[in-house]
């Protein structure tokens, strides 16, 4: 096999559905075929929107393929076609799509990684809800937990992220128009995750989160953020520490503390403590699980085996020049008397050469807002 | 676990200031802005586009403004729009362009399209400046749809000289940008990058760089835009701050806390995430007075990281931070911590722990010192 560089990732990045991201790639590939770039659409999801639809005219599609899953007939990207036929641009719309089993690939993004890979340059759309490392304030935002995400590590390989925007008010203009929608479906998704303050607010974090790509790829006007050759990306030497447990608020401390960790361009690890001799299969299975999670967001992660947890977690982050502890407020027996310190406060008392953040729970705000609202709300789409 | 304090009974003030916002909201104009960050990429364009859209649904739209130099396409637009003439007016020896406020107030329109938001008036006029025409026309219940590039705005003048080396003598207060309540920032098309016939490859790579840091600037100044509407949409209807679509550091400054560093830590947080940075302090009369000075050193270290500044009160410091914590959206709360601890704390627990037990929805990080 001959050398060859791989292929451009550019994400059209929006905060909800209906605010023309799938129009703009689409508006992007027809000026490039016109120049005479070889571009194929790779998947295009219609959803019955006219002028979408008219956009794809005289551009070449690549026929999906048809699977059959427990009775039912899908149509996934059919990816190795792709490949084959290898062309200088593929359009791949709806990044996070989850592929029906038995694909060769998981996930859409693993199939555009092998794109990439093989020097085919790809356009694709996803919305700010999608991105893993925001998964937590989405759904403290909106009610709605996100299912299918991307890896931030993923979104850092796009070379160029271009925010499609919309205000609030216009995307419920359009929604209202039945543009998006049709009527029924529209009332209710105004009434859920398309109410104004929600739309607001994962706009702001669209408009942060694409500052910070921006920012990220060509260098902030701030020196402090470039490396001595003004474009390489700047280190810290900071270095985090995430203590995982068998909580399951585990998952959403180690979405923190990378998130952090990323933008202050600091490396991270994760770390859990066990017991010599634990027997219980089952918690060990939740630990394994959690570090498997760290691990898919490319977070180094091991296990510690000790009696004292907090001896040998503030031991362990010296050797490794640990510089911040990521953990969570530890849920302690009701009967324990409060003079007795959990393995948190000791870590807090033990590590005074370095910064303890006790990452909230921010899982129970969801809760009393689920309360609130007698009606679930999923995010249509 | 601790229970739900939101659906406690609302205090009788909160409820008229609920009640003054929702009034204010009502009766005042509604800002809109098309904020571009190159000059020639069609703000006029679009907002022009936008009243005739306005007007083929039935709004009363008049043309406030409009630049002295326009294309074909942009005469075509305004054809179909009313149009209030701006005022030429000579005066020691400059010439102004002066929107004709009272023709406007006047004719009362329900929207008026303002093209070129930092214009100064000549020294006689009513306001100094164009944007105080455009507050008074909003304060009379007039919507304004206007347009302005990032290089007019103030306190971006710093950063957007050290991108372009260009730097305009008009201006708007970024403050009067804030404040809108519709913003849309105007991209530079592809092709913009090529400004002139044989641009090198260079040439483009350099202008191209140059677009993606000013649109940075552009797109952290919409999103402050949208913070402020989503706080006063969440004041109107009397929903707490919770959410976290921005990371609000707040640094609790007392005289042992180790400033620089917590300072510093901060600063880097607020710049890197785009977020805001507060430096915190408890009003304690007993402070000794080398006390006194040590914290005055920290203060002194916050305004130059930045940082704005809040002096709060109440017979517990920790409750006192938790609660404007809470107020102010904040999401994470930087605290100094001594780790010697007296028999008392360690009897019933120290501040820190107390702190570490009642906090909600922010993440803490404690500083040894």
């Amino acid at each position: 096999m001959t050398e060859h560089p791989s292929g451009k990732l550019k994400i059209f990045l929006g905060f909800a559905a209906g605010v023309g991201k799938t129009y703009q790639m689409l508006e992007e590939a027809q000026e490039l075929k016109q120049r005479g770039v070889d571009v194929v659409v790779g998947y295009f999801e219609p959803h019955g929107r006219k002028d979408t639809i008219a956009m794809t005219d005289g551009l070449e599609a690549i026929p999906r393929r048809k699977v059959e899953y427990r009775g039912a007939a899908f149509e996934e990207m059919d990816t190795e076609a792709i490949l084959g036929r290898h062309p200088a641009v593929c359009i791949v719309d709806e990044f996070p799509h989850t592929n029906v089993p038995g694909s060769k690939w998981n996930k859409r993004w693993e199939d555009v990684l092998a794109m990439l890979a093989a020097g085919i340059d790809v356009y694709t759309t996803m919305n700010i809800q999608h991105l893993e490392s925001l998964n937590d304030q989405v759904a403290q935002v909106s009610g709605v937990r996100v299912r299918e995400t991307i890896p931030d590590w993923v979104m850092e390989q796009a070379s160029e992220v271009v925010m499609v925007d919309l205000t609030p008010r216009a995307l419920l203009n359009r929604l209202e128009r039945g543009v998006v929608y049709s009527p029924e479906k529209a009332k209710l998704a105004i009434n859920n995750f398309f109410r104004e303050s929600t739309l607001a607010a994962l706009r702001e974090m669209a408009l942060r989160q694409t500052a910070h790509e921006v920012g990220a790829r060509h260098g902030d006007s701030d020196s402090e953020r470039n490396g001595p050759e003004g474009n390489a990306p700047y280190r810290s030497d900071e270095k985090l520490m995430v203590v995982v447990s068998q909580d399951p608020a585990s998952v959403a401390l180690i979405r923190r503390a990378k998130r952090v960790a990323d933008f202050i361009g600091a490396d991270c690890m994760a770390v859990a403590v066990m017991k010599p001799g634990e027997k219980s299969a089952e918690m060990r299975g939740r630990i394994e699980k959690h570090l498997n999670f760290a691990r898919n967001l490319h977070v180094d992660a091991r296990i510690l085996e000790s009696p004292e947890t907090a001896e040998a977690l503030v031991q362990f982050a010296r050797a490794n020049n640990i510089t911040q502890i990521y953990m969570i407020w530890p849920r302690r027996a009701a009967w324990l008397p409060l003079f007795i310190r959990n393995d948190l406060q000791k870590v807090v008392r033990m590590a005074r050469d370095m910064q303890v953040t006790i990452v909230d729970d921010r899982r129970y705000m969801q809760e009393q807002e689920r309360q609130k609202e007698a009606a679930p709300t999923r995010p249509p789409e | 676990m601790k229970t739900s304090t939101e659906h406690r009974r609302p205090d009788p003030e909160a409820l008229l200031r609920q009640v003054q916002a929702a009034e204010e909201y009502e009766s005042r104009g509604r800002l809109k802005i098309f904020l571009g960050y190159a000059s020639g990429v069609g703000k006029s364009h679009k907002m022009l586009d936008e009243g005739r859209r306005r007007h083929d649904r039935g709004q009363d739209v008049v043309v406030g403004a409009i630049q002295p130099k326009i294309d074909r396409e942009i005469a075509h637009l305004l054809q179909k729009l009313e149009i209030i003439p701006l005022q030429e007016i000579q005066a020691e020896g400059v010439r102004y362009q002066v929107m004709d406020l009272q023709t406007i107030l006047r004719r009362h329109p329900s929207a008026c399209l303002v093209d070129g938001l930092a214009y100064d008036n000549p020294p006689d006029a009513a306001h100094a400046y164009r944007w105080q025409d455009v507050e008074q026309l909003l304060t009379s219940g007039i919507s304004v749809i206007t347009t302005i590039n990032l290089g007019y705005i103030k306190e971006l003048q710093d950063d957007v000289e050290r991108v372009t080396g260009r730097r305009v003598a008009q201006t708007v207060p970024v403050e009067f940008i804030r404040g809108a309540d519709e913003i849309e920032v105007v991209d530079a098309p592809a092709s913009a990058c090529i400004q002139r016939e044989g641009a090198t490859a260079e040439d483009i790579a350099a202008r191209r760089h140059q677009f993606a840091e000013l649109r940075e600037v552009a797109l952290v100044l919409a999103a402050d835009v949208v913070d402020r509407q989503l706080e006063r949409y969440l004041e109107r209807s009397g929903v707490p701050q919770v959410f976290g679509t921005q990371e609000r550091v707040m640094v609790c400054l007392t005289p042992r806390a180790n400033g620089i560093r917590m300072l510093e830590v901060g600063r880097r947080i607020k710049e890197s995430f785009h977020g805001e940075l507060i430096a915190g302090y408890v009003d304690n009369q007993q402070l000794s007075d080398e006390d006194k000075s040590s914290l005055e050193t920290n203060l002194e270290l916050a305004r130059k990281a930045g940082a704005k500044i809040e002096v709060l009160s109440g017979s517990d410091p920790m409750d006192a931070i938790l609660e404007f914590a809470k107020q102010k959206g904040i999401t994470q709360l930087f605290v100094g911590h001594s780790m010697r601890d007296g028999w008392k704390a360690r009897l019933f627990g120290s501040p820190l722990d107390r702190l570490l037990r009642k906090r909600q929805g922010l993440d803490v990080r404690v500083f040894p010192h």
